[in-house]
């Protein structure tokens, strides 16, 4: 494996080429938010939450290798801007009134505006009427708080293996879907394994029955279930 | 001619309100309107959620009286899930609306209203509430301070930091009260009793029969629920409602059904709808809820301490009171019997068993949760499609139930207080102190919120204003 030498913030930091800039800054103890990542899925670049600088140019450090004498700036002025404003357009497009979600207090989009300090939304909300999707017997998806990062949709092929969820449409009008857009509950495909629950970072896709701020994720799931299979 | 005045908004009261007095050509009162100005719309955002958010979100009703949304939301979905909930359950719902009434008792009681009657109702405007209250009577603040405390403290002990989203839930609670709770609760209960006989002395001493008429007495029906043998209640029983006389109009009526006996009037001024008794028809089918309402439909409270106290207040009143100034004496009563049914509670072993929680899903695809808040009764209604997703809901909080009664009260003591034009600040406050002595809390009857300094307009017939008068 060739080895590489690379700035990141300043810090000079040797690792081995191939990896992302997310991974190498997450070894080292720098920390870049992320949203639509999860450690044992393959990465996207969906939310664009992790953009940092490299010489200049704003890039997602999930989905961009490291390179020899690349120079990574992770909260330049600029850097954060940007990603507060992604986040306020996450939210802007759906309809988050966290105070009776499910996932309040443990839920990813509600930390990460926490942490990007993001104490209002500049521009109009969407206010978004989806109809909520209660139709299978253990789940329920609120497309209203659904942040479009596919978790759910790499988990469901990826690691499960059934292909339920996809995304349709584009633009503001892109949702996910199970299977050809029919009801979760008609969506054959399902094995109703709940995993596509444990990894949803939000409040979209959650357990029927359960109650206001009664979140009950397992995001860490994924690695673990990977890490077992790499063992047999 | 014919003479508006508006007191706009009532102080000391939760939410926005707005009185208009009408006086007739020779200045006496013809007519007044109590108007609610502002509306949220909560039913409305209800639809297409799910029912597991209901206890939730419809806590957000209301910043001031959350624990009894939580409560009848979570009762109506139980209804729903169709499950008797584990007994502990319930006990431990129960002991959460015994710490409500005590806190919202108790603050009514010391914070709100006490400074008008204790500290005369034209003391000077801007020490007449709790500050004021602090300084004549510091012991007696003190006391109700720490009073309302121990109501809030119940409340958070059992509900956890997260009170108002998660802890009743469809199907019972979702946590067990702790050893250590428990003993906090029995520690500090007799300091509460103790507070609680005193103020109750101190308040019939200072007022006598006639004294309590200040307010203004008429006759009306009055509503609330009472458990087999006519006993007061407040989590569960059946509707019953009674005459002035207290004679039975209605008896073990089954709560499910309230929308046979009760219907919902509205009126352009106000945005507070107007239940009534559905045989007597609107505006005649007047009753009371709260604690009036409570006291006069039950023939007991159960409890030894409070029933002696009962008996003592009902020797000046007559089987039921028709006083407005009733509210407040009641009030106390209430919550003397609140501190004895938690001792009753905290007795019982099972309060410590950890089966909490019934799981279903849904088999219903409507329910009721009635119960009693400490206003008077609370009815949340739903209407759920197969998965659960709301389709409809209703809500008549307790302050609507008073609205005919509030009305009454203020055109009554207007006609009492105001004659030839003549109107000073001692007066209005009159008229307000019989609005507050129900406790109206706006902000859950038409979901709205906000104060506004007090602002009085005399309006001429031609809708003309002649004078405003305004109050910091
Ligand atoms: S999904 Fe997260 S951010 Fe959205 S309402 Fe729920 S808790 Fe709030
Ligand atoms: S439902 Fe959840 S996991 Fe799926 S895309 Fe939306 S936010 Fe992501
Ligand atoms: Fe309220």
């Amino acid at each position: 494996m060739e080895t590489i030498k690379l700035k990141i913030d300043g810090r000079d930091i040797t690792t081995e080429a191939g990896k992302t800039i997310l991974e190498v800054a997450t070894e080292n103890g720098i920390r870049i938010p992320t949203l639509c990542h999860l450690d044992g899925l393959e990465d996207v670049g969906a939310c664009r939450l992790c953009i940092v600088d490299v010489h200049g140019q704003l890039v997602t450090s999930c989905t961009t290798q490291v390179a020899a004498d690349m120079e990574v700036l992770t909260q330049t002025k600029t850097v954060k801007e940007y990603r507060r404003m992604i986040l306020e357009l996450l939210f802007a497009e759906g309809n988050h009134v966290c105070s009776f979600c499910v996932s309040n207090g443990g839920c990813e989009l509600q930390d990460l505006a926490c942490e990007l300090e993001m104490h209002s939304v500049r521009v109009p909300y969407a206010y978004p009427r989806n109809r909520i999707d209660a139709t299978h017997p253990q789940f329920l998806i609120d497309r209203d708080r659904c942040v479009l990062c596919g978790r759910c949709v790499r988990v469901c092929a990826e690691v499960e293996g059934a292909h339920t969820w996809g995304f349709a449409e584009r633009g503001s009008a892109a949702r996910v879907i199970t299977d050809l857009a029919v009801d979760w509950g008609a969506a054959e495909s399902c094995t109703s394994c709940g995993k596509c629950v444990d990894v949803c970072p939000t409040g979209a896709i959650v357990f029927k029955g359960a109650s206001n701020a009664e979140i009950l994720k397992d995001p860490d799931l994924v690695a673990r279930l990977i890490e077992r299979r790499e063992h047999e | 001619m014919e003479k508006q005045i508006h007191i706009e908004p009532v102080t000391r009261i939760e939410g926005h309100a707005k009185i208009t007095v009408f006086l007739d050509d020779s200045g006496d009162v013809k007519d007044a309107q109590f108007h609610v100005t502002e509306l949220r719309g909560f039913e409305k955002f209800c639809e297409g959620r799910t029912l597991w958010e209901m206890p939730g979100l419809t806590a957000r009703i209301c910043g001031i009286c959350p624990v009894s949304h939580i409560l009848a939301s979570a009762k109506a979905a139980d209804a729903i899930l169709a499950v008797r909930i584990p007994k502990t359950g319930e006990m431990l719902r129960r002991m959460m609306n015994l710490g409500q009434f005590i806190q919202s008792h108790a603050l009514s009681f010391f914070y709100l209203s006490a400074p008008d009657f204790l500290l005369g109702w034209d003391f000077d405007p801007a020490l007449r509430n709790v500050v004021g209250l602090v300084q004549a009577n510091p012991d007696l603040a003190r006391k109700g301070i720490r009073l309302r405390a121990f109501g809030q403290e119940v409340i958070s002990r059992l509900g956890g930091k997260r009170v108002h989203p998660s802890w009743a839930v469809p199907g019972g609670v979702n946590a067990p009260l702790s050893v250590e709770d428990h003993q906090w609760f029995l520690d500090n209960l007799p300091e509460c009793k103790d507070t609680i006989r005193e103020t109750i002395d101190l308040f019939k001493t200072s007022f006598d029969c006639e004294a309590r008429g200040v307010l203004g007495e008429f006759d009306s029906m009055y509503m609330g629920l009472v458990a087999p043998g006519g006993k007061w209640e407040h989590y569960e029983g059946l509707i019953r409602i009674v005459e002035q006389d207290g004679s039975i109009v209605v008896d073990g009526h089954d709560p499910a059904r309230y929308s046979d006996i009760i219907h919902e009037a509205s009126e352009p001024w106000t945005y507070l709808k107007f239940p009534h008794y559905v045989p007597r028809g609107y505006p005649d089918g007047m009753y009371r809820v709260g604690p009036l309402g409570r006291v006069n439909v039950c023939e007991s409270f159960g409890t030894p301490e409070a029933d002696a106290a009962l008996e003592e207040f009902r020797a000046t009143a007559s089987r039921c009171s028709g006083k407005v100034f009733d509210y407040h004496y009641t009030r106390l009563l209430e919550i003397l019997a609140s501190i004895e049914r938690m001792e009753v509670l905290l007795a019982d072993e099972r309060i410590l068993d950890p089966r909490v929680r019934a799981e279903a899903g849904i088999n219903q695809l409507e329910g009721v949760g009635i119960h009693e808040a400490p206003r008077g009764t609370l009815i949340h209604h739903y209407k759920v499609d197969e998965n659960g997703i709301i389709e409809k809901a209703n809500f008549i909080v307790s302050t609507g139930h008073n609205n005919l009664a509030m009305n009454c009260a203020v055109k009554q003591i207007a006609k009492k207080y105001i004659s030839k034009g003549n109107v000073t600040e001692g007066i209005l406050n009159r008229i307000e102190g019989g609005i507050r002595a129900y406790d109206p809390c706006l902000s859950c009857s038409v979901h709205a919120v906000g104060q506004m300094p007090i602002q009085v307009s005399i309006v001429d017939t031609e809708g003309k204003l002649q004078r405003t008068l305004t109050q910091e």
